[in-house]
């Protein structure tokens, strides 16, 4: 009989196996008393020096295989084993207590391990791992007994264990461990992090259930959906055989294309960038092998905190951004605040009608002092790669005109004070609001480029609200009046020269991009996950089609129109 | 005796990396090093007191450091706990 035990899906993939059950649980010691605290202290020196060499050992080969960056949990461990709080804590215990070196060193580890757990912060509480996995290897050589390992295993498995500690997930083995199935854990979990960079599935968290599969029993683990299913039927089996053949191979195709140029069929390249809302979303966007950053929004530097960020800290951020890039596009907004997203610490006014309200660049044209502090750190990071500044919510020509004067400004004070600054910035603006689409021919005169922000331009050209759901139905990305708008931006950007790009959630979309392919859009920035997908369909298409079929689009009255002509001219 | 508070900016807050360096950092110092946050303060000098403070992106850490080269230290490990590390 099937039984399904449902976990949360921690690295994706398919694998199907027999059952190991590993079991590493760790061994606590009697209390007990010695009488010798000196060679007491010399085993528990001792041990740490045994230990020390394994995890050398173990660093060095983590090193060789997935890189020092993966390989640095160990030297952590390895900082463990030199902590004078901790040394000092269970020598003192043998000293002053005469506990034996196992149960002083249990008793510290156990009370680090539980106030590291009540921490309301998970990345800590993971940190929790390391230190179990360091006080079990002590307690190992303590006791003169091998730490549990995962190295004896000869034939294809799915492990199924508690957890694994960090010791095991390095010295996996994949040629045999197809995936494993812990009782605890969640994504953030160390072991979760490994399987995603071994790219092996995994599910944690699975809860007790899974400590009751039978070792030696076939299962199915599908960590696309954090499924384990034990003792499958046939019919389930080949289902899931299947499953796992396209899954594989779609992998294969995606992972390809994360390494390739966005090209259409007919040659045109075109940069597909990612949206990000904090430092965290990077290696998404590198995993995904976007073109750039089209679209990072500053504004979680600001909120969750009671005062504003400085000019250091803004500084280190962008920095490390544009680094991290190395060289490609980075588009940075300035300041979209206000309205409907409070900073309590500005004190602003309470608005009837936020959104229509002071928010992004007209509360940073009032409020100077921090619109300045933003530009500065900007203007030095230039230096670090590929800045383009984009200004939001511009209406009329004076607004993007000051913004850049103040911005001029400051580049001139900094030069001054002998801090170098990038000739190569491009500045922009953000287009969502009506008349900046509409007089879109001269505001290209004074800028280097267009981003479109479909999200606000439709609800402002549609006057509806997209939080409120009874007038839902009039957010129509693909309504001809809406396509109009954007055609008429884009074809503003293409005479003036520059260049023109969406940054909304319609630029990720299967639907959309083939018309704004077609109308001569320049870069699409979407959320990281959007954009091998993107890739792969821009590559069927061809823009000299496109360009005809789009104008034939934008001649048709209703969404509902546009939607079925796409699907029915897209390639499959 | 001196000290100073810093809010902690890099992103996935001060522990793995950030912490091994400050800590080697801090033990290249005579003085006393230790770090505060709320009611909790530990020694500096240990990854595991490091840890236990939990310092996440965003918080504030107050530095202190009483002894020999304490200015030196002030200066050193305070850009430390405000900086983004390479991850």
């Amino acid at each position: 009989m099937a039984n399904i035990i449902s976990g949360v899906a921690a690295s994706p993939g398919i694998a199907i196996a027999k059952a190991f059950r590993y079991i590493n649980t760790p061994y606590i010691p009697q209390q007990k008393t010695i009488t010798d605290a000196i060679a007491e202290a010399g085993r528990f020196r001792q041990a740490i020096e045994q230990s020390k060499i394994e995890i050398e050992e173990i660093r060095l080969k983590t090193e060789q295989r997935l890189g020092a960056q993966k390989a640095e949990i160990f030297e952590a461990h390895l900082f463990l084993l030199e902590d004078p709080d901790l040394i000092d804590s269970v020598l003192d215990k043998v000293k002053d207590e005469q506990a034996s070196a196992e149960y002083a060193l249990y008793e510290v580890t156990a009370a680090v391990v539980e106030m590291l757990l009540e921490l309301d912060n998970e990345m800590v509480r993971e940190r929790a791992a390391d230190v179990k996995d360091v006080s079990g290897r002590l307690m190992s050589h303590l006791l003169g007994k091998p730490y549990a390992s995962l190295s004896g295993i000869s034939e294809e498995t799915i492990i199924l264990a508690e957890d694994l500690t960090p010791s095991d997930t390095a010295q996996l083995d994949l040629n045999v461990i197809l995936g494993f199935v812990t009782e605890i854990g969640s994504r953030t979990s160390h072991s979760a992090i490994m399987a995603r960079s071994l790219e092996i599935p995994a599910i944690v968290g699975a809860g007790a259930a899974s400590a009751a599969v039978a070792d030696g029993a076939l299962v199915i683990m599908d960590a696309t959906e954090g499924k384990v299913i034990v003792d499958p039927s046939e019919e389930v089996l080949a289902e899931y055989r299947e499953k796992k053949k396209q899954y594989d191979e779609r992998k294969v195709q995606l992972k390809r294309l994360a390494r390739q140029p966005s090209v259409t069929a007919d040659g045109e390249h075109l940069e597909l960038a990612a949206n990000i809302g904090s430092v965290e979303d990077l290696n998404k966007v590198l995993e995904n092998g976007a073109d750039g950053v089209g679209l990072f929004r500053t504004e979680f530097l600001y909120m969750g905190r009671s005062s504003l960020p400085t000019e250091e800290e803004q500084f280190q951020i962008y920095k490390h951004v544009l680094e991290k890039l190395g060289g490609k596009r980075v588009v940075i907004r300035t300041l979209d605040i206000g309205g409907d997203k409070e900073l309590p610490y500005l004190e602003l006014a309470k608005e009837s009608n936020p959104f229509l309200g002071l928010r992004a660049l007209r509360l940073c044209l009032t409020r100077e002092d921090l619109f300045r502090t933003q530009l500065r750190a900007l203007l030095r990071a230039s230096v670090f790669g590929k800045l383009n500044i984009m200004f939001p919510m511009i209406a009329v020509l004076s607004e993007l005109r000051e913004a850049k004067r103040i911005l001029e400004e400051e580049r001139v004070k900094l030069q001054q004070e002998g801090i170098p600054v990038s000739d190569l910035i491009e500045v922009g603006m953000m287009i969502e609001i009506p008349a900046a689409a509409i007089g879109a021919d001269y505001f290209a005169k004074e800028v280097d480029f267009f981003s479109i922000g479909t999200n606000d331009l439709i609800q402002y050209t549609m006057a509806a609200d997209r939080m409120n759901e009874s007038v839902a139905y009039l957010y129509q990305p693909y309504h001809p009046s809406i396509l109009r708008l954007v055609r008429m931006v884009i074809k503003a950007a293409e005479r003036a020269g520059i260049w023109s790009g969406m940054c909304g959630e319609m630029a990720g979309d299967q639907t959309a991009i083939p018309l704004l392919l077609g109308m001569g859009l320049n870069e699409f920035s979407m959320s990281a996950g959007s954009v091998l997908p993107a890739r792969e369909l821009i590559g069927k298409l061809s823009k000299q089609e496109w360009a005809s079929l789009s104008e034939e689009a934008l001649g048709m009255s209703t969404q509902e129109e546009v939607q079925q002509f796409v699907k029915q001219r897209r390639p499959l | 005796m001196l000290s100073q508070t810093y809010t902690v900016i890099h992103p996935s807050g001060f522990h793995a990396r950030p912490s091994k360096l400050f800590v080697q950092a801090a033990t290249e110092f005579p003085c006393s090093v230790k770090l505060i946050k709320g009611t909790k303060k530990v020694n500096g000098k240990s990854s595991l007191g490091l840890l236990t403070l939990g310092l996440a992106n965003g918080d504030e850490v107050t530095l202190e450091v009483d002894g020999e080269r304490e200015e030196e230290a002030l200066q050193t490990l305070g850009a430390m706990l405000t900086k983004i590390y390479e991850e």
